[in-house]
Order: C-alpha cells, then structure tokens, then sequence
C-alpha cells in the first residue's frame, strides 16, 4: 500500500511536483495496479535467472574514434531546442 | 482513395508524386479522424518535385508514409504527444527515416498516439483522442492509433508505428489493417524516443501483407547507432507465397480465455480452420505462465519509462517553466509538460525500482519474463507459428476505460507477452463483430518473420477480410 507520504516521497525522487488534488486523485488508482501486481507473489521463481534482455548480446564495443555516422551535432544543432542558452551553453537554473 | 503500394506507383508513372501526395495531404487536411499531430505538406511538395523532376528510383519512390510522432524526423516537429515536447525539432533523423528517404519515401506527417506510447487508445495524447475510421464514437487503439487510423481511412498508404506491449498490433486490429511487430532487434531503435527499450520495436503498418513486407524490407537492418541491433540484413518480400502445406500451428488455450468476445472467438477459430484447409497442421499448445504476463509487463514497462523519461527536464530541449531553484524547477517543468498517465507510470515505476521494493517488483517481475520467454520456446520445438487473438475484443467506445487503469490495461492481455519474449508477430484482418473489425495473430520464431509473413500472405490470399474499407471516409 503506497501512503500518501509515500507517494510525496515517490514524487521528489521522480522530480514531479504533486499538488494534494493530484495526491488525492493518484493514491487510490496506483494502489489498485499494485495490487493487481500482486499476482505475481503466486509464481514460483526459485532458481529462475531474471532476463534482463532477449537477445544474447553483451558488450558491444566500437573504437574510440569521432564518426561521421555517430551522429554527431554541431554545437549550434545540439541548442537549436534549448529554451535558454548562454554563451554556446544550455542554461540551468541555479543549485540552491 | 485506398490504394497499394504497386498502384500508386503506376500512378505516379502514368502522373507524377506530386499529385499523389497533394492528394492525400488533402485528404488529410478535411479529415475528422484526428489522426495527424503535423503534417509537412511544403517539404513533402517539394521532395515530390524532387523525385518527378529527376526520375529518383527506389523501393518507394514518391510514395507518401506517415510516422508516428515519437520517431525523430530531422526539421519535423516530434512531440510523442506530449506537452512537454511541444515545439521539439529534432536535429537528426531515426535510421528508419534515413533508410526511408534512401528509398524514395515521402514522409507526409506525423501521427497521433498515446502521450510517450503509454496506452491501448490513443486517447491520453496531448493533442486530443484520434477516432476511429470505422466507428467515430470509437478508439482506433493505441498507442500507435494515429498511423492505423490514416491507413484504414486512406490518408496514407503505409505507416510507421512503435510496439511496446502491442501499439503497432492493437491498432492495426482495431482499425483493420495489417501490422507487424518484429523480432527486437531487427529495426534500428535509433531516433525513436525510447518508453521501455528492452520491449520495443518499430513497425510497419499497411492494408495488405504485401505492403507491410515492402515497407519492413526498406526500414529493418544493421546500425551500429543501436547497441542491440542485429547484424542481419533482410529481404522478406521474396518469402511472400500462397502456401501454408505442412506448416504446424500452435493454438495456445490461455489466449481465449475469460474477456475474450464471442465474436472474436468465433473469427479466430475460423480462420485457424481456413488454414487447416489449405494444408497447415494444428495442435493445442500450453503456455501456463500466460496469465502472469501483464503484470510482469507493466512492471519493466514502468521501470524502464521512469530511468527513460528522466531526461525531459526542460534544459535541452522542450517545455521550460519559470526558473527557481534546480530541483524545483525540474519537477514543475515536468509536473506541467507530462499527462496523468505518463506520471502514473514514473510514480510507479520509480517505487518499483526504489530501495526496499526493486526485489519484489522489478526483479520478480523479470523472472517471470524468463518463464514466459521459456514458454515461447517450449511452443516453438513442436510448431511454427502460434495463432491467437490479437485484440480479446473490437475497438470499445472513447472515454469507456480511461478512467480505469486496470481495465484498460487487461485490454493488453494477448500481445504483451510476445513483447516480453521478443518474438516477432503480425496482426492481419479476420472478421467483424457488430461492423468493428477484428484481428488475428501470427506469432512466430525468433528472426522467422518469412514464416509469419508466409503464413498472413496464405490467409489473406484465400479470403477477403483485408479488402474492406470504412465507408464515410
């Protein structure tokens, strides 16, 4: 059972600002698809290996080598979406 | 207004693209089925030019497609209709799209679907619920509802949609059209803006098998810009043949189980019994771990969103609110750019993943993907394909589910598992309940698309299901 303290806490660690209508509204319906996953407390899977992935590829490597394929931008590519910049920079807002 | 890859391009050998493609942009441009979010009507001129003026050969030449909104299309806004990308111009394109431009395509628009491919109805877009073609009071199913909607209603011959847990396969079974998930890894996940990356894949949608293979052909291939592709190169048109003697099909119960339609029952079956005629073999197969896979689905599906989608904070690229300080600003940034649904999947995939909860959910949730995985492959030693209902029912009503998380995500019970496994599988045309069409499912090997597509092409050569068209359009 997700607590609405739970979900406050759940919301700054997902960086979405929850106001207590959304509180309201969320912890009833999130709680019932957990419960729903409770299904799975039903199957055995002692001994099972997760499967993280389907296809049995590990560690794809290339050289270390700028590619015209790579997909590079330019740098005034890479901030033609920004909506603030500065001097060639994307523009963050302050720490504290 | 329908017309296939072939005749168009007698069309535009006999006329010109430009005329095909200012046609459909104009069908487009008076349509009520909400199925486009944008549409690149001057750029898509003028490559048509392009291609009449120098006689430009290609798979596609001068043929119109129409793409899903979250597949990044260089100078074309991609929103994955959301607010919080409203605006966004990519400055690349997916290899898809560079694979399709090398063939000739014209991309004519982008299209509707769920916000960030979070749905099964095409209702939860930003940019408002698409309709479907055969019923206006209905869903086209999701989340790529946008790209199945504009080919079932003509305004585009072929499009490109994306399958998590069954968004290519549920609308092409809601709107009636042919549409293919391939096996994970076949297609370049490269530019698509990533949901669940262990599950998805890009798909193809037409109205005919034939179409849907042309068009996988063009898009699927090696690129080393995914780190899981696979280096194979494809040529599946050459496999499409009327035969189905000595194929072995599988019937798996647990896929007709409780909520599944009479009627849709009924059409399945049939059409099993269609293929038997025509010399294919059937047994009754057992995946009992088939009922666990909507729960285990959700579970990564979430998970994996939550890491994925943490990269919309407002500095790179879209929606950016007033600035406070860093934290604050990020979660109103994304309080105000995200819909309920988006933000129901981040809330719950981020405590599926937390301290204290990753082994009861995500990790559990990841072995029973092993068991279900097992299943497919204990299937597959005694058959070829597996056949099933795609959707347990036809397209339900708009506004009917979407107040109601859990039933609209039982609508996902018969395509999440081939998601979960990796498999490949195809949604054609097989009957109608109450004038709403109904599909079948094709589910085949790893990397045996040619037996599936075989198998569709057969079906579809020996009845006429795939034929039929929405009147009104």
């Amino acid at each position: 059972m997700i607590t609405r303290k739970d979900l406050t806490h759940i919301g700054w660690l997902s960086r979405l600002e929850l106001s207590e209508k959304d509180i309201e509204k969320y912890t009833p319906k999130l709680n019932s698809v957990l419960d729903y996953f409770t299904e799975l407390d039903d199957v055995d899977t002692e001994g099972v290996p997760p499967t993280y992935h389907v296809l049995p590829l590990s560690n794809v490597f290339r050289e270390d080598e700028v590619s015209a394929q790579g997909g590079s931008l330019t740098q005034e590519e890479a901030l033609s979406n920004a909506p603030k910049t500065q001097d060639g920079f994307f523009k963050a807002p302050r720490m504290m | 207004m329908w017309a296939s890859i072939n005749e168009l391009k007698e069309k535009i050998h006999a006329g010109s693209s430009e005329e095909v493609v200012a046609e459909y942009l104009e069908r487009i441009g008076r349509s009520k089925l909400n199925a486009f979010i944008s549409t690149s009507g001057e750029s898509a001129i003028s490559r048509a030019k392009e291609i009449d003026a120098n006689d430009i050969e290609g798979p596609l030449a001068g043929i119109p497609v129409a793409i899903k909104d979250n597949i990044s299309t260089r100078g074309i806004q991609t929103t994955c209709a959301s607010n919080i990308l409203k605006g966004y111009v990519p400055p690349y394109d997916a290899h898809v799209i560079e694979r399709l431009k090398d063939a000739g395509a014209i991309i004519i628009g982008k299209t509707n679907m769920d916000e960030f491919a979070m749905g099964t109805s095409t209702e939860t877009s930003f940019y408002g619920a698409t309709k479907n073609p055969w019923d206006m009071e209905r869903v086209p199913g999701g989340s790529s509802g946008g790209s199945a909607a504009a080919v079932a209603g003509g305004e585009a011959p072929i499009a490109l949609g994306s399958d998590t847990g069954g968004s290519v396969r549920c609308p092409a079974s809601f709107c009636g059209v042919v549409g293919l998930k391939p096996t994970y890894g076949v297609i370049s996940r490269y530019g698509l803006i990533a949901y669940a990356n262990s599950l998805e894949q890009i798909g193809p949608f037409a109205t005919s098998v034939r179409d849907v293979t042309t068009l996988f052909d063009v898009v699927a291939g090696y690129d080393p810009r995914d780190s899981t592709s696979v280096d194979k190169e494809v040529n599946y048109s050459s496999s499409l043949e009327n035969n189905v003697k000595g194929l072995r099909i599988g019937v798996p119960e647990e896929y007709f189980g409780e909520g599944t339609d009479e009627k849709v029952e009924k059409a399945v079956r049939d059409s099993i019994n269609t293929l038997e005629e025509l010399g294919a073999k059937t047994t009754t197969v057992k995946m009992p771990h088939t009922k666990y896979a909507l729960a285990a689905y959700y579970i990564i599906a979430m998970s994996e969103a939550s890491s994925n989608l943490a990269r919309f904070d407002g500095m790179r690229y879209g929606l950016r609110t007033e600035d406070s300080d860093w934290h604050t600003t990020f979660s109103q940034v994304r309080a105000s750019g995200f819909g309920d649904e988006v933000k129901r999947r981040i809330l719950l995939g981020t405590y599926a993943l937390s301290a204290g909860y990753h082994d009861k959910y995500y990790l559990k949730a990841l072995k029973v993907r092993t068991l279900i995985k097992q299943d497919f492959e204990r299937a597959f030693k005694d058959v070829d394909v597996l056949i099933t209902p795609t959707m347990p029912y036809p397209a339900f009503k708009l506004g009917e589910k979407i107040d109601d998380p859990i039933s609209l995500y039982l609508a996902d019970v018969d395509t999440v598992p081939i998601n979960l496994a990796g498999v490949p599988s195809i949604s054609v045309p097989c009957g109608f309940s109450g004038g709403l069409p109904i599909g079948l499912q094709i589910i085949g090997k790893h990397f045996d698309e040619a037996t599936i597509l075989r198998a569709a092409y057969t079906f579809e050569e020996n009845t006429d299901f795939h034929t039929k068209r929405p009147e009104g359009m």
